[in-house]
């Protein structure tokens, strides 16, 4: 048993464990969703639901089945495939030019700063069905409804608030001075912002680079609207396979996804604690 | 900066002026590139949409020549032989071309019933000569079919006409623009209920996830960090997990014979499946879910940097723990509790994926019957309108966000 | 890395044309798409070496107004049913087939005489099947309705009804369990007062309604006890009871039924080629191979290959007790009564 300070009241120790138990309780509510679709995909019947076999533990009842069918189906193999070609270079996109104008934005003398980074960080704010709307309306206009370019673009903007909110957060933390200094070296600007400026915050470009990629990965209702057939990704699968036929091959998919998102996950914290300590000047 | 005691000659003024000059410059020329991207990738198409919201001119494309003619109308009676017989050339013409569908659906958006009498009309008409409308024109339409006698109908080809309308802005509240040009409440009644709705749902999703998320944050807060950091890790996997991946949990975990309802029957709490995917609650509950990190997230921020010794004192001086929570900690605590709701509350009110999935009918939002507008019903110019105040809605939200908060207190993960 | 980068970008910008050189073929999917894919698709793609691409979407003309506007087509040959036909061909989506160019049938009729006349009645199509929307009971929880009054009477038949959530079918099935005929159906619904009438009887079983959105969740809902009863098109109940012997039992009474047709986009690259499939998917062959899902081939060459017990669970077979959806009908009031239909929902 736990002591407690003695001006604790019973009332004092019920709502200590109280918390407890209520944190305990909510972080199970967060989880268990996520831990619960892991198992179900490999059961071997088409239900989205345990079956007795599977709570015995009867091996028959579990199977890789769905795993195989992911394979098996060319559509699924296409939206795997373009979710990777569309993350990747809209991800890319949006990291140059997203690091070059948090560059800018975190200079004291940028004009309307205000005004220009809220420009840039409105497509995070923004729901989705208006941005779908509004591009739908306007990229048609230049052909670009039903490409990868156009698919390509939306995701891009899509991602650029994300690496300047990362890259402007690890240029806070970046001594100017060491630019300056640079600078009465003699080297021209480029190369010092080639060679000093971008190793010190490249794991803000990173994180942001990623927070890109997965904003792009997971996105689907600008798929919705702008992509043809050629180009359904892999939550455009997922969306239209909820909708019109649920079988467990989503849940594999799903379970891919969260081994993805863990790996994601852990890399961004490596990520987070580097660019600590990079900041903190160790 | 500059030390008083000296005096500045015009030179150093113009000099210093022109280093500032080149440095705003040069910091802006890093932003360019971006910029430029954004607003044709971005601004543009939002802009796009606040045009269309009021411009359509797929009438007056069609009919420019009819719509001059009616200008001089005076509404009440039938139009003259001129007029008629300038439609019916029109008419004939769209049928060529076959766009005669388009005008069918517009004139049949103010008065149901008249796209087969539109279309009809053009059929009849595609093989008759251009002497014979000439001459014969007037008899054409008005035999093709009754409603081409009513001046109703002139009417509502007459108001379908202007290029610049806010009629979609009218619609998009419940009203309509009467025959004497007044404004009235419409006899569908329909997308004030949905805003309300969508207000309501955020507003429940927005306490749930205090009421959940507070404690959670409070707790890790002030656990050790080596816990905490374990804990968050929990906070931090359903955060990044896809927003797919969450709804169709829900789905496996709500549906009839779910994982829900088999432990509610094999524990004989029920001896019939409740009803929970596609409804409401379904909406409620998993909304709750995904967004409860971006409450937990500011809140943990902010509590970590409060110093607990504060409550201590107060609890060992003999207050209750809920009231030093009140007095201490809670107005300490507040700016990321306003963080955190206001984010989650501008995010669900333009929530669509998870509704469309899990809501059925009583949980479906206004984003849902935007993307309606947009893909079922073919009325792009309403859907526009509706984002368009969607829009408005947001950017107040957005604007609150930034002057109780501030958009610099934005982190990830 | 600019190695991957420059290979990336190489894959994504061939992607897309090398692509556009597949036919895009647009269908309703499930079961029905499982026998056009082995009947029609699988056939064609075998003879040609085309690749086809077959696309599910649920009906509707807003994605081709899409692709119209946007004057981007991505798909080439569509599925349709006849009440969007009318309208998608008048609003000028659809190219105009030149029919003459369909084959005879395998018993050597014309095609002109071997179609049934409603198949070509449209400029825009080439009819493929005769389907039905139909309701159908789970034979496990006892006896069920018979009829469509029944079917609307939650006394004497209580469980949920699965209902598709769009104002079709269950407007007109309204009226009819509100005792109007059939023949009357579609003048009473032109009214307000016909409409009110149909909202009204909607009512009164408006608690015990589940909505679905695309046909293939009808079985699966009668399957796992969301609906005592479904609203479906008779096809994929069909295939359940078939395939997996599900104890369903299809009722026919007041059925509504209609044409599919095949139509192709107007302005796509691919016009000959996607004909060609047209002509190749509506021959006598390959659509007497519709029976696999209850289907009625639209050629009566087709038909005669039926045997009798396979023509018992067409929709043709039962044309006496259904009524024909109004295309007409539906491009006049289907946007109305679909906003009415909503705020209905809302109430």
């Amino acid at each position: 048993m736990k002591r407690f300070p003695e001006y604790y009241t019973f009332w004092n120790i019920i709502g200590h464990y109280g918390l407890r138990v209520t944190a305990f309780l909510v972080l199970v509510f967060l989880m268990l969703p996520i831990l619960i679709i892991m198992p179900l995909s490999f059961n071997s019947q088409p239900f989205f639901t345990f079956t007795e076999g599977m709570l015995s533990l009867d091996p028959e009842a579990y199977s890789m089945r769905w795993y195989q069918e992911i394979i098996d189906d060319s559509n699924w193999l296409l939206a795997i495939r373009n979710s990777f070609i569309v993350g990747t270079i809209a991800a890319f996109i949006a990291t140059v030019l997203g690091t070059l104008a948090a560059v800018g934005l975190s200079s004291q003398w940028m004009p309307y700063k205000r005004l220009i980074t809220a420009i840039l960080l409105s497509p995070m704010i923004v729901p989705l069905i208006i941005i779908a709307a509004g591009m739908f309306f306007f990229y048609t206009q230049f052909n670009l409804v039903g490409t990868f370019t156009g698919l390509i673009i939306a995701h891009a903007a899509l991602g650029v608030p994300f690496v300047i909110i990362t890259v402007t957060a690890t240029l806070s933390g970046f001594d100017r001075a060491l630019f300056v200094a640079g600078l009465s070296l003699g080297a021209s600007p480029v190369k010092v912002f080639w060679d000093v400026v971008i190793p010190l915050i490249r794991p803000g470009v990173i994180s942001g680079g990623l927070f890109a990629f997965v904003t792009s990965f997971d996105e689907v209702v600008l798929v919705l609207f702008l992509a043809g057939p050629e180009q359904r990704t892999i939550p455009r699968q997922m969306f239209s396979g909820l909708r019109e036929q649920i079988n467990p091959t989503i849940l594999a998919v799903a379970t891919l996804l969260i081994v993805l998102s863990a790996a994601l996950l852990f890399t961004l914290e490596a990520l987070r604690r580097r660019s600590a300590r990079i900041a903190s000047g160790e | 900066m500059i030390p008083t005691s000296h005096t500045l000659d015009p030179d150093d003024a113009r000099n210093a002026a022109r280093e500032v000059r080149k440095r705003r410059l040069q910091a802006f020329l890093f932003v360019v590139p971006l910029l430029v991207f954004i607003i044709f990738a971005f601004v543009a198409p939002i802009t796009t949409m606040l045009y269309r919201s009021v411009h359509n001119p797929t009438v007056a494309n069609l009919l420019p020549e009819t719509l001059i003619a009616l200008e001089d109308w005076s509404g009440e009676d039938l139009p003259d032989d001129t007029i008629l017989i300038q439609f019916a050339t029109d008419l004939k013409r769209m049928a060529n071309e076959r766009t005669s569908g388009q005008l069918a659906d517009e004139i049949n958006r103010a008065l149901p019933g008249m796209s087969s009498v539109v279309k009809s009309t053009a059929r009849n008409l595609r093989r008759v000569e251009d002497s014979a409308i000439a001459t014969n024109g007037v008899a054409l339409l008005l035999d093709a079919n009754d409603r081409w006698s009513d001046p109703t109908t002139w009417r509502a080809v007459r108001d379908a006409g202007p290029i610049y309308s806010s009629s979609y802005y009218l619609t998009a509240v419940d009203m309509e623009r009467t025959v004497s040009g007044g404004i009235a409440p419409r006899d569908t009644q329909i997308y004030k209920q949905l805003y309300t709705k969508t207000l309501k749902m955020a507003l429940i999703i927005t306490i749930l996830t205090v009421l959940l998320g507070y404690p959670l944050a409070f707790f890790m807060a002030h656990a050790a960090s080596g816990l905490a950091n374990f804990l968050m890790v929990f906070v931090l996997l359903p955060f990044w997990t896809s927003l797919l991946v969450r709804t169709t949990a829900w789905i496996a975990l709500l549906q009839t014979n779910g994982v829900v309802n088999s432990t509610l029957l094999a524990l004989g709490i029920t001896d019939q499946p409740i009803e929970m995917l596609y409804t409401q609650f379904a909406t409620i509950i998993a909304m709750t879910h995904i967004l409860l990190p971006f409450m937990v997230l500011p809140l943990y921020a902010v509590m970590r940097g409060i110093d607990n010794s504060f409550m201590r004192a107060a609890i060992s001086m003999g207050s209750r723990p809920i009231g030093a929570w009140y007095r201490i900690y809670l107005p300490m605590s507040l700016p990321g509790l306003s963080a955190g709701a206001l984010l989650v509350f501008i995010i669900s009110v333009g929530y669509y994926i998870t509704p469309a999935l899990v809501g059925g009918v009583d949980g479906q939002m206004i984003s849902n019957i935007i993307a309606f507008h947009m893909q079922q019903s073919n009325n792009w110019e309403l859907a526009a309108a509706l984002g368009s105040l969607l829009l408005i809605l947001i950017l107040v939200l957005y604007w609150l966000f930034d002057k109780f908060v501030g958009t610099s207190n934005i982190k990830l993960g | 890395m600019n190695k991957h980068l420059t290979l990336l970008v190489t894959l994504a910008l061939t992607a897309s044309p090398l692509m556009a050189q597949d036919l895009t073929v647009t269908s309703f999917g499930g079961a029905y798409g499982a026998a056009q894919r082995e009947h029609m698709i699988d056939p064609f793609m075998a003879e040609t070496g085309v690749n086809v691409l077959f696309e599910d979407y649920g009906g509707g003309i807003a994605e081709m107004k899409a692709q119209f506007e946007a004057g981007n087509i991505l798909w080439d040959v569509v599925d349709i049913e006849v009440i969007d036909l009318e309208r998608a061909c008048a609003e000028g989506y659809l190219e105009i087939l030149n029919h003459s160019v369909l084959p005879a049938g395998d018993d050597g009729v014309a095609a002109a005489d071997d179609f049934i006349p409603a198949a070509l009645a449209n400029e825009c199509g080439v009819g493929n099947i005769v389907w039905s929307v139909v309701f159908a009971t789970n034979t496990d929880n006892g006896p069920g309705p018979t009829t469509m009054a029944e079917f609307f009477d939650v006394e004497a038949f209580p469980g949920n009804r699965g209902l598709r959530k769009r104002p079709q079918v269950n407007m007109e099935w309204a009226l009819i369990a509100d005792g109007v005929a059939h023949e009357d159906i579609y003048e009473v619904l032109a009214t307000d007062e016909g409409q009110a009438r149909a909202f009204a009887k909607l009512d009164t079983i408006k608690e015990d309604i589940v909505w679905y959105d695309s046909w293939s969740q009808a079985p699966v809902l009668l399957n796992d006890g969301g609906a005592a009863m479904v609203q479906s098109a008779n096809g994929r109940i069909f295939a359940v009871i078939e395939e997996d012997g599900a104890p369903f039992e299809i009722v026919w009474d007041s059925h509504v039924y209609d044409l599919d047709v095949w139509a192709i986009m107007r302005g796509t690259e691919n016009l000959d080629l996607s004909m060609q499939f047209i002509e190749s998917a509506t021959r006598t062959v390959p659509l007497s191979g519709m029976q696999d899902v209850a289907y009625g081939p639209t050629r009566r060459s087709a038909q005669a290959l039926l045997s009798d017990e396979v023509k018992e669970n067409l929709p043709t077979a039962h044309l006496d007790v259904g009524l024909k959806a109004d295309g007409i009908f539906w491009a006049d009031f289907g946007e109305s009564l679909g906003e009415k239909f909503n705020e209905w929902l809302l109430q």
